[in-house]
């Protein structure tokens, strides 16, 4: 008997609408976009910080405007979430054994979030922000 | 396939009529018309696959498993699927049941309203009705080496390999795969890039080399930490989702990215550094 097995084809751009689980995942990947387009921001930043304290004033105004706060807003939400699903994920890439036992992955991922946190903190500190 | 002798728990296939009501919970159970929405395919007369409608009386009870069983002993004798446990254990039952990768014999038809569309696994060619080809997992599973690959043999005289709790627990988990493949009809880099390992067989290949036993690790990177191996993993996670047995597959990979990156480093940025 010969052998004729079927082959269906896999979607190559529509594939993500077949189970809400891959939208979730091509959601997180997308946040990349709205995070490289805040890097294009901060090289246009350098550009006019090089050009002289005029450029440099323009382009902080033009942060200040309805529209790029709007985007600032956007981009920050893209991060935290970006952010989250990577430190959800350190307890699945980094366990932690001891002994016969596994800490709890609550636990790594969490600390994470402190880390990030107390950073965080830090940082605003150190900029003057707190 | 469908020959396995007579159990009294769960349901048989095609319980003789009047029986089927004696089993389950004390007292009996209640009866439920199931509308089963199966993909056809017979390689010798179709081109195409075709979904074909059954309407099967179900115990609440049952799982699809049952309700396939019923429809090939009462209504289709000429229905084909893989089965063999009914316990979630042999990993044969493997089907997509709306849209998503489940062994039949753990989809309680409780947990589905209207109709139940089931269809073979996805991203693996279709051998007959609900029959897939598992050829190109098995060909993987062997690329893997899944086998310990002692650091030194040693010869019987000097007993057995030991191992410690702790260095048990460390692979423990990885060694629970029944090879059902529901985590490769889940994972959408496998069905764009067929050329995947994919993510039981890597896994498996984790399972050896975290063990104490092992030595073979130096020959898995070969497949593994390659295009084709982990790094065609972009953490969707599906294979973990819906795992069965629960391996989370997903985070062997994600070790092994990083164990992969750790050697590179080693390798290029470590002067005179072997990984
Ligand atoms: S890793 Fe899980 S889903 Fe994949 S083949 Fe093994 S048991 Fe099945
Ligand atoms: S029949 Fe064995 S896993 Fe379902």
């Amino acid at each position: 008997m010969s052998r004729r097995p079927l082959l269906r084809e896999f979607p190559p751009t529509t594939w993500y609408f077949r189970q809400p689980r891959y939208l979730r995942y091509m959601s997180r990947e997308i946040t990349s976009i709205l995070i490289a387009a805040y890097c294009v921001l901060l090289v246009f930043g350098l550009h006019s910080l090089a050009a002289g304290p005029a450029a440099w004033e323009a382009f902080l105004l033009t942060l200040k405007s309805p529209a790029s706060i709007v985007f600032q807003l956007l981009v920050l939400i893209a991060a935290v979430y970006h952010a989250a699903t990577w430190f959800n994920a350190t307890q699945k890439a980094m366990p932690l054994q001891i002994g016969e036992y596994f800490v709890p992955g609550a636990m790594i991922s969490g600390a994470h979030y402190v880390a990030w946190a107390l950073l965080s903190f830090a940082i605003l500190f150190l900029a003057g922000v707190i | 396939m469908s020959n396995s002798p007579p159990r009294s728990h769960p349901p048989l296939a095609a319980p003789p009529e009047g029986a089927a009501a004696s089993l389950g919970r004390p007292g009996g159970s209640s009866e439920r018309t199931v509308t089963l929405e199966v993909l056809r395919y017979d390689p010798d007369t179709d081109s195409e696959a075709r979904f074909q409608r059954y309407e099967v009386v179900c115990q609440e009870e049952w799982v699809v498993l049952d309700a396939l069983n019923k429809v090939k002993a009462d209504i289709d004798p000429t229905l084909n699927y893989r089965w063999s446990c009914h316990m979630a254990v042999c990993g044969s039952c493997g089907m997509m049941i709306n849209g998503e990768p489940k062994l039949s014999c753990h989809a309680f038809l409780r947990n589905y309203e209207g109709v139940i569309r089931i269809e073979p696994l996805a991203n693996f060619p279709i051998e007959r009705d609900l029959v897939v080809a598992p050829d190109d997992f098995m060909d993987k599973l062997k690329r893997v080496k899944p086998y310990l690959i002692p650091k030194q043999e040693k010869p019987i005289s000097e007993g057995e390999y030991k191992q410690t709790p702790a260095q048990l627990m460390k692979y423990r988990q990885y060694s629970m795969c029944i090879n059902c493949m529901l985590c490769y009809a889940a994972c959408p880099q496998y069905g764009l890039t067929p050329s995947f390992i994919g993510p039981a067989a890597l896994t498996l290949a984790h399972r050896y080399n975290q063990d104490s036993r092992d030595g073979g690790r130096k020959e898995r990177q070969e497949v593994a930490a390659t295009h084709e191996g982990v790094w065609e993993c972009t953490f969707v996670g599906a294979c973990s989702e819906v795992c069965p047995a629960h391996v989370d597959p997903a985070s062997a990979l994600q070790q092994m990215k990083i164990t992969s990156s750790i050697d590179w480093i080693v390798e290029h940025l470590i002067p005179g550094g072997k990984p």
